[in-house]
């Protein structure tokens, strides 16, 4: 472990761009979003949605349930900040000191290698965005959202909040009043895309907020599998990020939706993402929490045809000052359906892991079947690890199992270890890899990588 | 090789009680030694109080090897300067391969980052003298693995680390002649005329043809009694009534 510790560059996640902001815009006001939609020059339906959002958000109370979010002062963030950049299609057009930063995350290298596309946004718009001439040709559709709206508006309109209302929450209604940014994919009826696409946001300009737009429709009998990337330098302001994600999976039809996620300590994660599920389709989330000081996220599935199914793997790690509250939402409505979660967290250095699981069996749902697994890990004895389990059943022919762990590292293993030459944090390094390698494996090659390098750096304590 | 002098210990969690009461104990290169005694008598605390197991305190003497003082000692030094201890109840790591742990076993023992072509090769070469399949190495350490599959891995651990001193905590302690037969080609593999071992026991089963040069009583934390083999056929027979003691 000690070897691998020491390759880890922790300067990428401390890389600050400066002199890249050319707008920015703080606090909110309709004058605000007026503003921003003109310097996108939308569509007037996209100005009057983004107003009525901003009316929901200033109705909308804080949830009355999880970690407090009374620290958030919406008039203290940046709520857009535009970089000196265009959308550019090449990774040269790029300027030097955007692209330093996604080079020292390995962004161009990874596309090279292994993605069939790369978004990458930098605070609020996308500075890159490239396809494989190979997919293009099929029909399919990768694109930055602001420009899927003014390019392929039938599509925008049929889809477009369909999976997320505006005014699911108080947080998903900032988020519509401010959204910038995201990516657009459409996967045409029985195309296999082989490779992953990827978007990549980082969130550069302090105190900033970051509301992206994911917007995946995977039509008829087509697979993709989609990874997002996020991370953000440590300043001492309140960052946030209140992104949204809407995917559509059509009958016969597959997603992987992978997330890794290490945003900085002053970042609250308000992220709501959604996916409607057809008949005989799946959708896989993969999701690793890393980073933020507070999370809420709770990927939602809807599984409205028969034999639709879904599966979570997830994986938090919550250390000193982080309140990651995660979990998942499902509705069961149709025969057949299923779903899979194991969960796994860690907490360490008092960090709290809240875990979350709302599993709605609906009156149609004869057959269905659910299977919860949940473990976690506490690092030592001021941390925090909870299971919150809601589930509501109507239907009697269904079958529900559920296992839960709750664990700490016991003395005796930890002697055992050290009686083998390891060190504590040896010790401590290799249980906690150990456990975390169910969910690692579900990662692509690289983000798994990637992940091992996550738990490390948490536990060495060198982010933050 | 190793001195213990005078050695007092009580339990983190009961400071009332000396568990070991001035133990002394001398272990040359290239020796065998035994230490039977009853339940509760001490013998696992010996182990794990070399070890300095957190667990147990130190109050009064000092535990001497090769020359430096190592009573306090930590863990992973100790077991640096090459003393292994096999466990009654090894731990089992999930999700940790067998051959993962055995390429970060020797990089924390070595320091070093492994060659993986060198390190496999010796892993499956020790796994042949113990009988083992080479397919452990994919599964998960310990996980799942029957009372004799462990204190197999315990016994190539030993070969892979290869310590001056190994004290097997009665390893045979619960196995069958099958998984005796393997603790016993382990100590086979291992034991040279430089090395040194200290067994705990319960019974002569382990100690059945190998070359013992002391066999020690140990009572209530103290060594009560010393003598060849013989002493421990003695025991096996009749017990330790001798010692005013039931068990």
């Amino acid at each position: 472990m000690k070897t691998r510790v020491e390759e880890i560059d922790t300067n990428i996640y401390e890389l600050k761009s400066t002199n890249t902001t050319l707008k920015k815009s703080i606090g909110l006001s309709p004058d605000i979003i007026k503003e921003i939609s003109k310097e996108k020059e939308e569509p007037e339906w996209v100005l009057d949605l983004r107003l009525k959002a901003l009316d929901y958000f200033n109705k909308l109370d804080n949830p009355n349930w999880g970690p407090d979010l009374s620290m958030l002062n919406i008039d203290e963030i940046a709520t857009y900040v535009k970089p000196k950049v265009d959308n550019k299609r090449t990774w040269e057009e790029v300027p030097d000191d955007i692209k330093n930063i996604f080079d020292k995350l390995g962004i161009p290298e990874d596309e090279k290698k292994s993605l069939a596309g790369v978004g990458a946004q930098f605070d609020s718009e996308v500075v890159y965005h490239n396809i494989q001439d190979s997919l293009t040709k099929q029909g399919v559709i990768y694109v930055n959202f602001d420009v899927a709206i003014k390019e392929y508006p039938e599509l925008i309109k049929e889809y477009f909040t369909k999976a997320v209302p505006i005014m699911d929450h108080k947080y998903i209604a900032l988020h519509y009043a401010l959204f910038s940014g995201g990516s657009f994919v459409y996967i045409p009826k029985g195309v296999h895309v082989d490779f992953p696409l990827q978007s990549y946001f980082r969130l550069n300009e302090k105190g900033a907020g970051q509301f992206e737009h994911t917007l995946i429709i995977v039509d008829e009998g087509a697979t993709l599998e989609f990874i997002e990337g996020c991370s953000a330098p440590g300043y001492n302001e309140l960052n946030l990020h209140a992104g949204c994600v809407e995917l559509f999976v059509k009958k016969n039809a597959k997603l992987t939706f992978n997330t890794i996620e290490n945003w900085s300590r002053n970042m609250l994660n308000l992220n709501t993402k959604k996916c409607i599920v057809e008949e005989n389709a799946s959708i896989d989330w993969v999701m690793g929490s890393f980073g933020s000081k507070i999370s809420m996220l709770y990927p939602m599935s809807i599984l409205n045809g028969e034999n639709a199914s879904c599966s979570y793997t997830l994986i938090s790690f919550a250390g000193n000052g982080q309140n990651l509250d995660t979990g998942l939402k499902v509705i069961h409505n149709a025969p057949n359906t299923k779903t899979i979660v194991d969960n796994r967290s860690i907490s360490k250095d008092g960090g709290i892991c809240t875990f979350r699981s709302n599993v709605h069996i609906g009156k149609k749902a004869d057959n269905s079947k659910v299977s919860l697994s949940c473990s976690s890990l506490m690092l030592d004895s001021i941390s925090k690890s909870d299971t919150i389990l809601v589930n509501t059943i109507e239907n009697e022919s269904v079958e529900f199992s559920h296992e839960a762990s709750v664990g700490k590292i016991s003395d005796q293993v930890i002697f055992y270890l050290m009686s083998r030459g390891y060190s504590e944090e040896e010790a401590k390094g290799l249980i906690v890899r150990g456990f975390a390698e169910p969910i690692a494996k579900n990662f692509p090659v690289e983000y798994a990588v990637e992940m091992n390098r996550l738990i490390n750096m948490e536990l060495e304590g060198t982010i933050g | 090789m190793l001195q213990i002098n005078n050695l007092y210990t009580i339990a983190e969690d009961d400071h009332n009680k000396h568990i070991l009461n001035g133990l002394n104990l001398n272990i040359n290169p290239g020796e065998i030694h035994v230490i039977m005694g009853p339940n509760g008598s001490g013998k696992s605390t010996l182990a794990n109080t070399i070890l300095n197991n957190k667990r147990y305190i130190k109050t009064e003497g000092n535990i001497i090897f090769d020359g430096d003082d190592i009573t306090n000692l930590s863990t992973d030094k100790i077991a640096k300067k090459g003393i292994f201890m096999s466990f009654q109840t090894p731990i089992e790591i999930p999700g940790i391969t067998v051959a993962h742990y055995m390429k970060s076993l020797k990089e924390s023992m070595t320091g070093e980052k492994a060659n993986i072509y060198k390190l496999s090769k010796e892993v499956e070469e020790n796994m042949a003298k113990l009988n083992m399949d080479k397919s452990y190495n994919s599964r998960e350490f310990n996980a799942g693995f029957s009372g004799g599959e462990k204190k197999k891995m315990e016994m190539l651990q030993l070969l892979m680390i290869n310590p001056k001193l190994a004290i097997l905590d009665e390893t045979d302690s619960g196995l069958d002649v099958d998984a005796i037969k393997t603790v016993k080609e382990g100590i086979k593999a291992y034991k040279n005329d430089t090395n040194a071992l200290l067994i705990i026991t319960h019974s002569m089963k382990i100690l059945d043809g190998l070359d013992v040069d002391k066999v020690h009583v140990l009572i209530d934390g103290k060594i009560v009694d010393e003598g060849d083999i013989t002493l421990a056929e003695k025991i096996d027979k009749e017990g330790y009534k001798e010692y005013n003691h039931e068990d």
